[in-house]
């Protein structure tokens, strides 16, 4: 290792806790009866369902089409009959309803024709994305953005470096690890596919220098490997927020993201290694996105690990699979400790962003009465991100909205380390995931409103031009029948005149 | 004496000359402050303020003939809004005009409609779609919930429904009831 790592402020050494869930090798989830599937399960457009209540699905079939760019295909993750396409609790903080596909399967598990491709170096950058679009691919570390966008370097961009992210730096997670361990192979070839589409030489697999299985795994399968010889792993220090992409850019590069901008105005494109994988998947095999690793651990699960779990499995199945000291319907975490959020209800599936289950986490203490708040600043030495917490959150607390927002609060990465280190408990980044809704709401609010004032002016333009037409038209009756009038007139007096003409000829 | 008197006229017919041009060349198009007040407005042209829509309302409040409390669809937001703008005090809804109310949609019951264009020709925003002796319908994402097709409907069959959020209108809840021990003063 000779390259100098850059570093970014702040963050957090905490306890990782991933020893729980990485004795065991991963597993696979046992096939559920009923699958349901969000429509959304990505970051835009939410996809639109092109089966209906009845139709025999095979594994793998197209059952939704995405919907505009941002958006993506979905796929039966096994054969069976839909059952239903209506609303349906998901996994998200709100604990609201959303439309899915819910399909009963036959068990047989039975394939839809796949169509490898032998040689990914003949097709073209644009035909991998077609692929990787309609096999369903979403960023599996967590945010769901559509991963073929992040594999169009565009005209005005050149990549140099493209970081592979196997960094995963929030506690208990560790289906990153597990994938890196087990899946190395599958991860470089498609690592491989992402260098083609994107043109890019120099590759950078990161890994924390807490994961040294993982390490001597990735490091053993690349020096085999003749064709990936600008690809290296990079060992970063385990320091949380160090996997969230715009930390981990500036940990590899040195270089930062700027604000509200993207690693590609930079030259850096970030995926991660389940994406990679998933990506070597629909290229090599025909396999859509159908299935992610799960980990499911915390102080309540007796046989913690990680699973390969098809989309749209009920979680309460994976949690009862595990065997937990748990009640049913007592909530739980998706996600880590830090930035994951409470879910209650049984049947909430399994999506493409649910990357870890997580139930009783170890040093939590009892969600206590926050304390007015001190200014210590121990908010602002933890940001990663350098801005000011506190700031931040006199202002959402007063519902200033426009003053957080002058102080950058859309920077925020909800990372949690503010409201880990704040001696007075404050939930801090509750109030700025609040403030940011809030702000997202005014927005769509005052666009809706200019629409409804030019609606509303376009109407009284309208009914004006109508009107002035109407006036016009009745002038022009009017004119016309006086004319007609004075035309019957004139006739008359003509006719008249005529007679007396011809009395005097007489 | 005389030439101070001179100058000083000279002066004033100067400047006096200099503001009248400047009055002419940099003059203001339209009602900067109506239009900022209309911006702040929501624009559901109901007409609860009593003025005929939205903008009127603004032009009265910026010629100071109105008050700044009479919108109940923008409620309190709104009111703190318009008396930041304008510099004046906070004050509650007035509640002649209406009281605050979740946003609601409004929904045509098609069974029951008989197509009489009546509500077509009360919707301010042109959110209803139809024909006569046709079925009408509400295009969801126009209409504002200003109540206005109700009355002239012969049938009744329009319902103001509340509008649920998703998953991607959904807000946070305010976490400020968390602050038991610091009180609840914003």
């Amino acid at each position: 290792m000779t390259q100098k790592l850059g570093s970014f402020p702040g963050g957090l050494i905490l306890d990782g806790h991933k020893k729980q869930s990485t004795q065991v090798a991963i597993r696979k989830m046992p096939l559920s009866k009923k699958l349901v599937l969000p429509l959304q399960q990505h970051i835009g457009e939410a996809s639109t369902a092109i089966v209906s209540v009845g139709t025999k699905v095979l594994k793998g079939q197209k059952i939704a089409k995405a919907e505009g760019h941002v958006s993506v295909y979905l796929h039966a993750p096994s054969s069976g009959t839909i059952t239903a396409i209506d609303e349906q609790p998901v996994p998200h903080p709100s604990g609201l309803s959303a439309l899915c596909i819910s399909i009963e399967t036959d068990g047989l598990d039975q394939w839809t024709k796949r169509e490898p491709t032998k040689d990914f170096t003949s097709l073209s950058g644009h035909e991998i994305r077609h692929i990787i679009r309609e096999a369903g691919i979403v960023g599996l570390g967590g945010a769901g953005f559509p991963s073929f966008i992040k594999l169009n370097p565009g005209i005005h961009h050149n990549v140099e470096t493209l970081i592979i992210n196997g960094v995963e730096c929030e506690p208990y997670i560790t289906c990153d690890d597990m994938i890196m361990r087990e899946r190395t192979e599958g991860i470089l070839d498609g690592i491989e596919i992402i260098c083609f589409a994107l043109r890019v030489k120099q590759c950078v697999i990161a890994i924390e220098d807490n994961k040294p299985e993982a390490i001597a795994a990735v490091e053993r399968a690349l020096s085999s490997r003749l064709d990936l010889t600008s690809t290296k792993v990079v060992i970063i220090p385990t320091r949380y927020p160090a996997g969230s992409e715009k930390q981990l850019i500036q940990v590899v590069t040195g270089k930062q993201v700027p604000s509200r901008g993207l690693p590609i105005d930079i030259g850096v494109v970030c995926h991660n290694v389940g994406t990679a994988y998933a990506i070597a998947r629909a290229i090599n095999h025909g396999e859509p996105s159908i299935s992610r690793i799960v980990t499911v651990t915390g102080k309540n699960v007796e046989h913690a690990g990680n699973f390969e779990t098809l989309f749209g499995t009920p979680m309460h199945e994976l949690l009862t699979f595990c065997g937990t000291k748990r009640q049913s319907d007592e909530p739980f975490i998706l996600g880590g400790p830090m930035m994951g959020y409470n879910l209650s209800g049984d049947h909430l599936p399994v999506t493409k962003t649910s990357n870890c289950i997580l139930v009783g986490v170890d040093d939590s203490a009892e969600a206590s009465t926050p304390l007015p708040c001190i200014r210590c600043g121990e908010c602002a030495t933890a940001c990663p991100v350098s801005l000011l917490p506190q700031q931040l959150y006199w202002h959402s607390r007063a519902k200033d909205l426009e003053k957080a927002n002058e102080y950058n609060l859309f920077d925020c990465i909800e990372c949690g380390c503010c409201s880990y280190v704040c001696p007075s408990e404050i939930p801090l980044v509750h109030y700025f995931r609040f403030a940011k809704t809030e702000i997202m709401n005014q927005q769509q609010e005052s666009a809706k409103s200019d629409v409804a004032r030019i609606r509303h002016e376009n109407r009284l333009a309208r009914i004006e031009q109508e009107q002035q037409e109407k006036n016009l038209r009745q002038k022009q009756r009017k004119a016309a029948l006086a004319a007609s009038q004075a035309a019957k007139a004139k006739a008359a007096e003509l006719v008249v005149e005529t007679t007396t003409d011809n009395q005097e000829h007489n | 004496m005389f030439t101070a008197i001179l100058a000083i006229t000279a002066l004033a017919l100067i400047l006096g000359l200099l503001l009248g041009f400047a009055a002419i060349r940099f003059k203001v198009e339209g009602d900067p402050i109506a239009d900022q007040l209309d911006k702040i407005l929501p624009q559901t042209q109901c007409g609860q303020c009593s003025f005929a829509g939205c903008r009127p309302y603004a032009e009265a409040m910026a010629a100071g003939e109105a008050d700044i409390n009479r919108c109940p669809p923008g409620g309190e937001t709104t009111i703190q809004a318009l008396a930041d703008l304008l510099e004046v005090e906070f004050k509650p809804l007035d509640e002649e005009c209406g009281v605050e109310k979740p946003k609601m949609l409004a929904v045509i019951d098609e069974d029951r409609c008989i197509g009489c264009t009546l509500c077509i020709q009360a919707c301010p925003v042109d959110a209803i779609l139809g024909a006569a002796k046709q079925m009408h319908t509400i295009i969801a994402s126009e209409c504002t919930g200003c109540e206005l097709c109700l009355p002239p409907c012969p049938v009744d069959c329009i319902d103001m429904v509340e509008t649920q959020p998703n998953p991607n209108t959904w807000r946070w809840p305010d976490p400020a009831h968390l602050d038991l021990k610091m009180g609840n003063k914003p």
